[in-house]
């Protein structure tokens, strides 16, 4: 019996077809949270902060896809026990734990210190992110809701509240779907038009466009036998350049006069009333003692525009009866490591001295 | 090469194989092979050595087929097109820089004509002299041997290939604490050093067939095989160029597979690996037993889906231009001994290193009878492989590879030989043949995996820590 020998236009034809199937099945598969399938909390352990990083030896990625990013975090994995007490911090490269170990970070301080809160113990879980987005914040804070918190700590600093920086972060620029549903949950209208959010089109849904989430899904995957290998999950350098103390004389921030009407007190409020029992904490800062630090307490701030929003923040505790910390000035400069928010293990640890009381007063808020 | 090169090679390819008949093809693929040397050298710190190095590579290439060939072919127009053909390219490339600067094809811009003009004096008079002297003196073929051996242990050696860095910085005004022994990255060098190695000793041997410039220059320059191999031998390679070739559909679709598995065992399999793979950070950073045997395990099988992967691709490639390029992995992993995974593994180089090393070797050193056989077989065995290790660099852990594997041949010869003799029975019993095969398959894969400890690292410390955790010993 002869044989028929493939013919190439044939093979070709078949070649194209189904790779145009295949590229544009993702657009009805777009709904199907891939990021929820994932290896770690079962082949590997969870990771104890939220991925982020790029360095190759780090063992982490960059990614915008949320579920993913959560479903590697060990809060996951973790079943609430009875003598449980869940705390969750939200906050940015400093909750996050920038240049430090994770038993080192805020979270790992707290844990360590096994904190009594109404009959049980603390378990603090790290979910911070480096970008200074508040938007960004209460986009972790509402996916943190369905791991049952008792509490959250929510640390923020000045650079996180400009309204017109809201979506500066990739994480929130690429999340435009997500970024709709918290406007509408929480009625943020002010950011419905917001140029800056990216909006999918039917072609960005295909495979074509959307490989790059798909490499990183199963780069996260394969990482995770790594970061179950060394433990390691960030790049720490031999050393690094410290947080500027001699500053410029310069009373810039954000080209504003004043701040009145320009930060998204709205979306603080909307994460504020997540969870009844939140701790707003003002995060400390590197207060310089050098070079023109009569005008500007770092390299962020300049003391006007930080004195203002110490004011307004105080005021924005006091009016919604808030716990409120106001830590912004606890930590000495020589605590801080390669930015004005960065701290040492020893300024995370005088950090979560602070905090630790504040979980212990408050527990009791949720029940009563 | 990335996949965009891949890509270019691949249409590339195609045209000439649709397109283009007989002398016109040669002709044709001499002139993309030239380019292909310019385009695929990567930047290097040192001012145009991206230029500099790939002329050189074509310098030599036209100075070993003069000392090789007849010198009544040096007349023929074949040749004559051929020299033009390469000259006459290399200098549009350094006029580029003048005539369209926006469309380089080298990765910076090429040096100034009137310096480009002194190099390629230069050159003619040193390769004329050479060639003169090749007439009447036979050594001058040995010389360009160990010329080329003198380039390759540079490029090969970290303190040289320094050394080497800081002296040429001098001439382009770069300070030696910039210097490092990775900025003589001369792509494809030691496949086309080892491919003018081979041309050489066969005229010396009286069994290389007459070449035309064009067949000689596209052998050893060939772009699909220019960065990874295989390296092919020339009068195998004329043969294929000199075949009358049309591009069918058939050949097209063996072409297209082989290049679809590459790229899938490259891209896909090999890059994902690699994430997981043995190096330095991961040899300090993981501790546990059973982690380290999986990064190790992912190197293994990196390396060879990698190697083998490029391997396909230029065996795709160049089958759509008519070249039939040889094999150079024959799943070396299902082996059960290490003779026959060296059989199966690098081919092309094993069987480069057996003809001009091995063989040759083996004959000298049986000229002292006084020597035990097994000693012969031992001294043979370990200089072929260490040699094998310096190859992919002078390093202590890659003569540590070699030695691993020179031993590992010698165990596996007085073994095969003990059982010969001692078991001469054991052929006929079915099962324990099966069990030997599987056991032998195992423990060859597990001892090249161990060997690999020695080639993903940088330093024998390193190796041995990695050893230490392999063996569940705390470091």
């Amino acid at each position: 019996m002869q044989q028929n020998k493939p013919r190439l236009f044939g093979v070709l034809f078949k070649a194209i077809v189904l790779f145009a199937l295949f590229n544009f099945a993702f657009i009805f598969l777009r709904d199907i949270p891939f990021g929820k399938f994932s290896l770690y909390n079962s082949f590997f352990p969870g990771r104890e902060r939220l991925p982020f990083g790029d360095h190759p030896h780090a063992y982490n990625l960059n990614m915008f896809d949320l579920d993913a990013m959560f479903a590697s975090h060990v809060l996951t994995g973790t079943t609430k026990t009875p003598d449980e007490y869940r705390v969750l911090l939200i906050g940015d490269s400093s909750v996050w734990g920038t240049l430090l170990k994770p038993e080192e970070t805020l979270a790992g301080q707290l844990n360590s210190l096994a904190i009594p809160a109404c009959g049980k113990t603390a378990h603090v879980y790290n979910l911070g992110y480096p970008y200074i987005s508040l938007m960004q914040e209460l986009m972790t804070l509402d996916e943190a809701l369905q791991y049952q918190p008792d509490m959250v700590i929510w640390l923020i600093t000045l650079e996180s509240l400009p309204s017109d920086k809201q979506f500066g972060s990739p994480l929130v620029a690429n999340n435009p779907d997500r970024v709709h549903e918290l406007i509408a949950k929480y009625g943020l209208e002010a950011y419905t038009n917001d140029e800056a959010l990216i909006h999918a089109s039917k072609w960005d849904q295909t495979f074509v466009s959307r490989r790059r989430a798909v490499a990183d899904l199963l780069r996260l995957q394969i990482y995770g036998a790594l970061w179950a290998a060394t433990s390691i999950d960030q790049y720490y350098p031999e050393s690094y350049e410290r947080a500027q103390i001699d500053l410029e004389a310069s009373e810039d921030f954000h080209k504003l006069k004043s701040l009145k009407n320009t930060l998204a007190w709205d979306i603080l409020d909307a994460g504020m009333s997540a969870v009844p029992n939140t701790i707003l904490v003002n995060e400390p800062i590197l207060v310089s003692n050098g070079l023109n630090s009569d005008i500007r307490y770092n390299f962020f701030y300049p003391r006007w525009a930080f004195d203002e929003y110490r004011m307004l923040l105080g005021e924005f505790a006091v009016e919604r009866n808030l716990p409120y910390l106001d830590l912004w000035n606890i930590t000495p400069i020589e605590e801080f490591t390669n930015s004005g928010v960065h701290l040492t293990p020893a300024g995370e640890a005088m950090l979560a001295n602070k905090i630790a009381p504040a979980i212990q007063m408050n527990c009791n808020k949720q029940e009563s | 090469m990335g996949l965009f090169e891949i890509g270019v090679s691949v249409l590339t390819a195609l045209l000439v194989g649709v397109l283009t008949r007989d002398t016109m093809r040669t002709y044709l693929l001499l002139a993309l092979s030239v380019l292909a040397v310019y385009w695929f050298q990567p930047v290097i710190p040192l001012r145009s050595f991206d230029f500099w190095l790939p002329s050189l590579s074509l310098a030599l290439v036209i100075l070993v087929w003069f000392i090789t060939s007849q010198t009544e072919s040096w007349s023929s127009r074949e040749n004559f097109y051929g020299l033009m053909i390469i000259i006459g390219l290399v200098t549009i490339l350094d006029l580029s820089r003048y005539l369209f600067p926006n469309l380089l094809l080298t990765a910076t811009i090429p040096p100034q004509f009137i310096s480009f003009l002194v190099f390629v004096i230069a050159l003619a008079v040193v390769i004329l002299f050479l060639v003169r002297l090749s007439r009447t003196h036979r050594w001058i073929l040995s010389a360009a041997i160990i010329l080329l051996i003198v380039i390759l242990v540079i490029l090969k050696s970290p303190i040289l290939s320094l050394r080497a860095s800081i002296f040429l910085g001098q001439f382009t005004n770069r300070s030696a604490e910039n210097a490092s022994a990775s900025d003589l990255r001369w792509l494809g060098f030691s496949y086309i050093a080892f491919r003018l190695i081979h041309v050489l000793r066969d005229k010396q041997t009286g069994r290389l067939p007459e070449l035309t410039l064009s067949e000689f220059a596209t052998y050893v320059v060939f772009f699909p095989s220019l960065s990874a191999g295989p390296i092919d031998r020339a009068e195998r390679f004329a043969q294929d160029l000199r075949k009358d070739f049309a591009l069918t559909q058939e050949e097209t679709l063996l072409g297209g597979q082989r290049l679809a598995i590459g790229l899938f065992k490259k891209f896909v399999v090999a890059d994902t690996l690699a994430l997981l793979a043995l190096n330095d950070a991961l040899a300090t950073q993981v501790s546990a037993t059973g982690w380290m045997w999986i990064v190790l395990y992912a190197y293994t099988f990196q390396i060879y889906f990698d190697f083998s992967g490029y391997t396909d691709i230029a065996i795709g490639i160049a089958r759509l231009i008519g070249i039939k390029l040889p094999e150079n992995f024959s799943s070396p992993y299902t082996k059960p001994n290490l003779t026959q995974f060296w059989n199966n593994w690098h081919m092309t180089l094993t069987q480069w290193f057996r003809s001009y090393f091995f063989n040759p070797f083996n004959r000298w050193i049986r000229g002292y009878r006084n020597i035990p056989a097994w000693l012969m077989i031992l001294v043979g065995q370990l200089a072929t492989m260490v040699l094998i290790g310096l190859w992919h660099g002078i390093t202590w852990n890659f003569v540590l590879w070699g030695t691993w594997h020179g031993i590992g041949l010698f165990l596996q010869n007085r073994w095969s030989d003990f059982v010969r003799l001692r078991l001469p029975n054991i052929g006929q019993n079915t099962r324990l043949q099966s069990a030997l095969q599987f056991g032998g398959v195992l423990f060859t894969f597990h001892y090249v995996a161990l060997g690999w400890v020695f080639f993903a690292l940088s330093n024998p410390t390193l190796s041995w820590q990695v050893f230490l955790a392999l063996s569940g010993v705390s470091r």
